[in-house]
């Protein structure tokens, strides 16, 4: 579990693809450099669709673990 | 004393669901539409306003020519709904008394939300939009043509789609398509919201030398200098551009306090009702529902949220519920087009591009008036195989 601030939880768990990412944009879109974002998501295509996406954005993956029926992503946004 | 049932819009999920109510209950209810302009557009019939193919005379038509006689039309802007109370306030003034609300308001486009759209883009999810666009595409002789999507959710996910696949005929038939490039810009990492869908899609767009650049999440545009910006940091040059505007939810709906931050209705994915309010359902484009925002949604959401009040009116207990339903026709240009019909359980699969399927999309514009509304059309056939109900 990480000890870093978080600035914004986004629980997308029952949210079908690709809700849980656009979140995750829209968040991004809104949010400040610095910014730690949490995605709570259910969805198995966000664990491949939401490191693609920050690896081309060029965000930060912080932190991802494997709940309970759902992936916990930690991102902070970097630029 | 009859029930008073308000539907707020009159697109199709509020012209049906208001018609539908009006034939099941008769006297046991006084149905009324209260609609902003009074006019109901054919929506889906933009994209060929846009290509040149359908003048915009037949993609409006009064409201009041397509209610059932017995359906009451206050042509006014809802501002406020207040629940407790079961009213809603309208912009002149007037205030409506309600026992059972339906909310079909629809979505707002909301062109200023990226930094130079207006001055810099062109789109087709307006008559408007539509009409300057194929204006512009007249005067086309050849370029980079970029088309991209402002934000999800949007209307209609087909239809950039559909845009580029008619796109990429019309410059073929305008003699300039070897002067021309066209490419889809997706927010995602393909080309269409679902999966299953995009696998049909994609190697369409590579056989016709449509460009496809994923995670391409518009921030803004620069008139002047023709780029187009996305926040993954990347910059595209155009000639012409074409964006969907982000979407948002009503102001009715924010301004009520009933929306969630996108200003879209929290809904229940079954019963239709607003949650948290019994006596308040709504349908189409302005839910927060997982599902397509489109007309065929409004269409088979319709009977559900009639059939629900009208059970309700007579004391009964609701039973109809709403799968997830949608069922949409995908144009892929070339007089082909294919179908996609899902519900919540079952992605689509959609069939091999064909002529028989372009035919019937046609066929559904040319019926759409003197059916859908009034609630005439059969149900569009279920799927047989592959799992779709």
């Amino acid at each position: 579990m990480t000890t870093l601030n978080i600035t914004r939880q986004i629980d997308a768990r029952g949210m079908p693809c690709p809700g849980p990412l656009m979140s995750l944009i829209g968040a991004i879109r809104e949010g400040q450099v610095g910014d730690v974002i949490e995605v709570l998501s259910s969805d198995t295509g966000s664990r491949t669709d939401i490191p693609a996406w920050l690896a081309k954005a060029g965000h930060e993956l912080v932190e991802v673990a494997e709940e309970d029926g759902f992936t916990r992503f930690v991102v902070r946004k970097a630029r | 004393m009859p029930a008073r049932v308000a539907v707020l819009g009159g697109g199709v999920g509020g012209t049906l669901v208001a018609n539908l109510l009006d034939k099941a209950l008769g006297r046991e209810a006084r149905v009324s539409v209260i609609d902003p302009t009074g006019m109901h557009h054919y929506q889906p019939g933009y994209l060929y306003v846009a290509l040149g193919q359908a003048n915009g005379r037949w993609l409006v038509r009064d409201e009041r020519s397509l209610l059932r006689r017995d359906v009451d039309l206050i042509i006014d802007r809802a501002i406020r709904i207040h629940p407790e109370a079961g009213t809603v306030q309208l912009e002149r003034g007037a205030s409506v008394e309600w026992d059972y609300l339906v909310i079909a308001t629809g979505a707002r486009l909301m062109h200023d939300r990226i930094p130079g759209l207006v001055e810099g883009a062109f789109g087709f999810y307006s008559l408007e939009d539509a009409q300057r666009l194929r204006e512009e595409l007249r005067r086309f002789r050849g370029g980079r043509i970029l088309v991209g999507i402002g934000g999800i959710p949007y209307k209609c996910p087909p239809a950039p789609v559909e845009f580029v696949f008619m796109l990429e005929e019309y410059l073929r038939k305008c003699g300039v398509r070897d002067r021309s490039s066209v490419t889809l810009l997706s927010p995602l990492n393909r080309a269409f919201t679902i999966e299953s869908a995009s696998k049909v899609i994609q190697p369409i767009l590579e056989q016709r030398g449509i460009e496809l650049t994923t995670f391409f999440n518009v921030e803004q545009v620069d008139p002047s200098a023709h780029t187009v910006t996305s926040i993954e940091g990347e910059k595209a040059e155009y000639d012409l551009l074409v964006l969907v505007p982000p979407h948002q939810g009503q102001s009715v709906v924010t301004d009520s306090d009933l929306g969630d931050p996108g200003g879209w209705l929290p809904t229940d994915r079954l019963t239709l009702q607003v949650k948290d309010r019994e006596r308040m359902f709504a349908m189409g484009d302005g839910t927060d529902l997982p599902i397509s925002k489109s007309g065929s949604t409004a269409h088979f959401e319709a009977p559900v949220v009639a059939s629900r009040i009208a059970s309700l009116v007579r004391g009964g207990a609701p039973k109809t519920n709403y799968g997830g339903r949608v069922m949409c026709f995908l144009e892929t240009g070339n007089r082909k087009a294919t179908a996609l019909r899902f519900d919540y359980e079952h992605p689509p699969t959609p069939p091999k591009p064909s002529t028989i399927w372009h035919a019937a999309k046609w066929m559904f514009n040319r019926v759409y008036w003197e059916t859908v509304p009034q609630g005439r059309i059969p149900e569009a056939p279920r799927r047989r195989r592959g799992g779709n109900r």
